[in-house]
């Protein structure tokens, strides 16, 4: 039997290069870590990492239905961003489960696009294929875009040495077309890591340039290569959702506390039936996030028990390099969630079969001063 | 990545070295690399049992979490407690200071169907 072809970015031959330990993630050959998964976190907040992230799926939305298309599909209400704007938002199913968590991009009410997780890429082109209008064209253009995030306080110099535009003219949450190593671009003022940061959508011959040309520049800026471990360990500390682990297709935008994302008061879309019975009703489970009280680190599936019952299991879990212990997110029953934040403890997670004390807080679970842009 | 030749070695990656009847035991420059930055340890006390190719404890890295099997049995007659303190030793120097417990062994027969440090790194390569 012939076994399956890893995909591979256009940056494989730069990863091996740099001798990154791979992995598959996804059907995709990626690097895990470069110098180290520690290293490497902390130098995103300290300083600038650089991620190949060219394994993210783009899908694009055209015409003069294109507005109304992805509106008919996005919780969030894209008529309320400009041209050269972003916004995060899920796209669900009839239920209210989540189909996808995306950031949609507005070139303007013509032209949208999706960058999507690799892992649905598929499902979702179809999704939102499916729900298109006659006047809205969509398009999986994953293959014409390979994409570099830069992340940490000194991406903006790294950035500012190598590109045509003024990076730190890029408002949060916009994005520009301009040149990056005299390579063409979608600039992003965006990322997963709750730093400051770019992400830079590129034709995939152009990836390799621009990572060197990145790589060099950041040089003196203390710039390291940054691999999927510490773009988890990134994540979980600011609390935020990663597809398949806090959101599924049968996990609602409520449940996972990201309301502020669902706008239930624009035109139809889908899902919308549903999720307003849910929020009239309130959801049954919901979202937590908790650090853990002594040693020991969580980890997906692990039970979530408050008063001695399950209540739950963690659907994230990991050690915090920042604060240097276990932090983990899962869904716990409505109910016993009150009975913690009224007695204030009585969580504990089952790690290996022993309950371990842990604290509910409110993600993030590292807080730095707010961003400045 | 080094494999010493005077130690032994389990196809469950922890290193034994014997003398004078007490066995210390560690893990493998290998899985150590393969777990990447580690950040907890658990070790069994002073004074309990550990049973050959049983868990003795637990070693977590960020990402991963893997148990400790024995490569002996016996009673657990020294614990290295500095690890406990500071896990990062374990990818630092997994054949020194990272060493985890010492075990007096039971029956020294145990210690024939170990690996050698060649044997053992011909195993790695089929399991890569």
């Amino acid at each position: 039997m012939k076994e399956l072809e890893q995909a591979k970015t256009p940056l494989y031959r730069e990863h091996i290069a740099l001798k990154a330990k791979m992995v598959d993630f996804a059907g995709y050959l990626m690097p895990v870590e470069y110098t180290g998964l520690i290293e490497e976190h902390l130098r995103v907040r300290s300083a600038c990492g650089i991620f190949d992230v060219s394994h993210m799926g783009e899908i694009e939305v055209t015409g003069r239905g294109a507005l109304a298309a992805v509106n008919l599909v996005a919780t969030n209400d894209a008529s309320r961003i400009k041209d050269n704007q972003c916004q995060y938002t899920l796209v669900c199913n009839a239920d209210g489960g989540v189909v996808d968590d995306v950031i949609v991009y507005r070139f303007n009410a013509e032209r949208f696009l999706f960058c999507v997780n690799v892992s649905n890429t598929d499902k979702a082109f179809e999704w939102i294929s499916r729900q298109a209008n006659a006047d809205a064209v969509v398009r999986n253009v994953s293959p014409d875009y390979a994409q570099i995030a830069l992340q940490g306080p000194k991406s903006v110099e790294v950035l500012k040495a190598i590109a045509d535009i003024d990076p730190g003219a890029i408002k949060r949450y916009h994005f520009t077309v301009g040149e990056v190593a005299n390579i063409s671009a979608i600039i992003s003022r965006t990322g997963y890591t709750g730093e400051d940061g770019f992400e830079i959508y590129l034709s995939p011959l152009g990836a390799p340039a621009v990572w060197k040309a990145a790589l060099e520049a950041g040089t003196g800026f203390g710039i390291l290569p940054v691999g999927l471990g510490a773009r988890d360990t990134l994540r979980l500390e600011m609390g935020y959702p990663l597809y398949g682990h806090e959101l599924t297709d049968i996990t609602t935008p409520l449940e996972a506390g990201l309301e502020r994302f669902v706008a239930l008061n624009k035109n139809e879309f889908i899902g919308k039936d549903a999720l307003k019975r849910g929020f009239a009703a309130g959801p049954e489970k919901r979202l937590i996030g908790f650090n853990m009280l002594k040693p020991g680190i969580p980890r997906q599936g692990y039970d979530i028990m408050v008063n001695d019952k399950k209540a739950g299991s963690v659907t994230s879990g990991t050690y915090s390099p920042m604060l240097r212990a276990g932090i983990g997110m899962g869904y716990a029953a409505s109910g016993l969630i009150k009975d913690i934040e009224e007695n204030g403890s009585g969580l504990k997670i089952m790690i290996r079969g022993r309950p371990s004390e842990a604290r509910m807080v409110k993600p993030p679970f590292y807080k730095k001063e707010a961003l400045t842009c | 990545m080094e494999f010493p030749k005077e130690l032994k070695y389990t196809k469950e990656h922890e290193w034994v070295k014997v003398e004078g009847g007490v066995a210390t035991v560690g893990i493998t420059d290998y899985a150590q690399d393969s777990l990447g930055d580690v950040v907890y340890v658990e070790l069994p006390q002073e004074g309990g049992a550990v049973t050959k190719n049983e868990a003795f404890g637990v070693v977590e890295s960020v990402k991963a979490v893997s148990d400790l099997y024995s490569p002996v049995s016996g009673n657990v007659v020294e614990v290295n407690d500095a690890i406990i303190e500071s896990p990062e030793a374990i990818n630092d120097d997994p054949y020194g200071d990272a060493w985890m417990i010492r075990v007096e062994v039971s029956s020294s027969g145990e210690l024939d169907d170990l690996l050698t440090a060649d044997e053992y790194q011909k195993f790695i390569q089929e399991e890569k």
